[in-house]
């Protein structure tokens, strides 16, 4: 099956780990993402204000792209793209007068009346390959290792973009568990990681980080897994600075959930990128046996 | 919190900018305190999400301009989802930045941001950062 995909700018640089792992497992479980051509930036943030139409164009561009290329339907991988493509899209969808204006504003284009449908990959996952489909191609079971699943919230809140249930999803779990891990429930699950706010205010993602991870660790993570490129940013690069703060802190291994995934079908572990991002997985991975 | 309420700043002009831009009703707050209890960057705040709330429905700009609550919002929608009177209180957060924001006031200088920093920093966090907090 092919399905169009949307990357998003910081998949093609940063979180390369991300994409190519994603990119290579949905292969291996016969999904074959296409990306849209002419992609643009999605603009990150879903604009709020009701006079702020101008911010809607990047995402909706992109949803045109998508309907251009014959798909009715687009899957993300970052969570700030799913979050931003699927509000616009229902904009698009529900509010008549706001679509009349952008379509006319957007005149060299098509008009666009929210026939394409967004999804996260973990819906794929989840809906269209199923659990069982993935257990039966699992080469490598991720036997052993304890893995807090965190969902950060812009694939849960608010409640019309939800992959899951806002308070209580269970996507990730359900996932690591599939793989043969053991998913470590804990209380910040659904917590923010201070986002956007690193560029202004870093000292307070260092807060956040602490929150969330001696968190997971009291409940005895190895790992903590996610889907954002900036959750997992903010999680990992503040943990040099959480070792000096915090004796007894050791580190805590953030992974994509992809490169679990990955790992997990017995694909090679070059597609993860261990290499580019912050702490050291690998090492993690490696005494588990799960890489060699 | 002293507050002083009188007829020129309930009828101001920026309770009908606040309402007008955030698409919220304020008065549907009924000051329960759900969103501050729930709020991740509250530790941080000065003033609480709700008492921003409360100020904003009383048209008391100034007191919500010396705070920097709705600047430490991270729009994470926790409040949003969470509120028994259905304020999508992201929105009212956004709609008072902007008030401030379209008077061409930065919240976040971008040069003063060290350039290290901007080459480590994903994209998706310097486009939303700036988004979020300049004009």
């Amino acid at each position: 099956m092919d399905l169009s995909y949307y990357p998003g700018c910081t998949l093609k640089t940063k979180a390369k780990g991300l994409e190519d792992s994603a990119v290579a497992s949905m292969d291996a479980l016969g999904i074959r993402l296409v990306e849209i051509e002419r992609w643009n930036c999605c603009g990150t943030v879903y604009s709020l204000a009701e006079d702020d139409l101008a911010h809607h164009l990047a995402p909706v561009r992109n949803l045109i792209r998508v309907k251009e290329q014959g798909s009715d339907r687009v899957g993300t991988l970052c969570s700030f793209c799913y979050h931003t493509l699927k509000r616009a899209n229902l904009l698009m969808r529900n509010d008549g007068e706001k679509r009349q204006t952008l379509n006319d504003f957007m005149e060299e284009e098509v008009d666009y009346n929210g026939e394409v449908e967004v999804v996260h990959l973990l819906e794929v996952l989840r809906d269209d390959v199923g659990w069982e489909n993935i257990a039966a191609k699992v080469r490598v079971p991720l036997q052993g290792l304890k893995v807090a699943p965190y969902y950060g919230c812009t694939l849960l809140r608010p409640q019309e973009v939800a992959i899951d249930q806002v308070e209580r999803p269970t996507i990730l779990h359900q996932l690591l568990e599939t793989l043969g891990a053991e998913a470590v429930d804990f209380p910040h699950a659904t917590e923010c990681c201070g986002s956007f706010q690193i560029v202004g205010n870093p000292d307070f993602i260092t807060q956040c980080a602490w929150e969330i991870l001696s968190s997971a660790l009291r409940r005895g993570a190895e790992a903590l897994v996610l889907t954002c490129p900036l959750c997992h940013f903010n999680l990992s690069q503040r943990q040099s600075e959480l070792m000096q703060r915090y004796s007894d802190f050791q580190g805590l291994p953030i992974l994509y959930f992809s490169q679990l995934l990955a790992i997990a079908l017995g694909i090679e572990s070059k597609v993860c990128h261990f290499e580019s991002g912050y702490g050291d997985p690998l090492s993690l991975l490696k005494s588990k046996n799960l890489v060699s | 919190m002293r507050i002083q309420i009188s007829s020129r700043t309930l009828h101001s002009d920026f309770v009908k900018k606040v309402a007008e831009i955030s698409g919220q009703d304020l008065l549907a707050c009924n000051q329960c305190g759900k969103c501050s209890a729930g709020c991740p960057m509250c530790f941080a705040m000065d003033l609480l999400p709700n008492q921003v709330i409360r100020l904003a429905q009383l048209g008391l700009e100034e007191d919500i301009a010396a705070s920097k609550t709705v600047w430490l919002c991270a729009s994470c929608f926790t409040c949003t989802v969470r509120c028994p009177r259905g304020v999508d209180l992201g929105r009212v957060m956004e709609a008072i930045r902007l008030i401030t924001l379209r008077k061409n006031v930065d919240y976040v200088e971008a040069s003063d941001i060290p350039r290290d920093t901007i080459g480590e920093l994903p994209q998706i966090a310097l486009v939303s950062g700036f988004r979020k907090h300049t004009a």
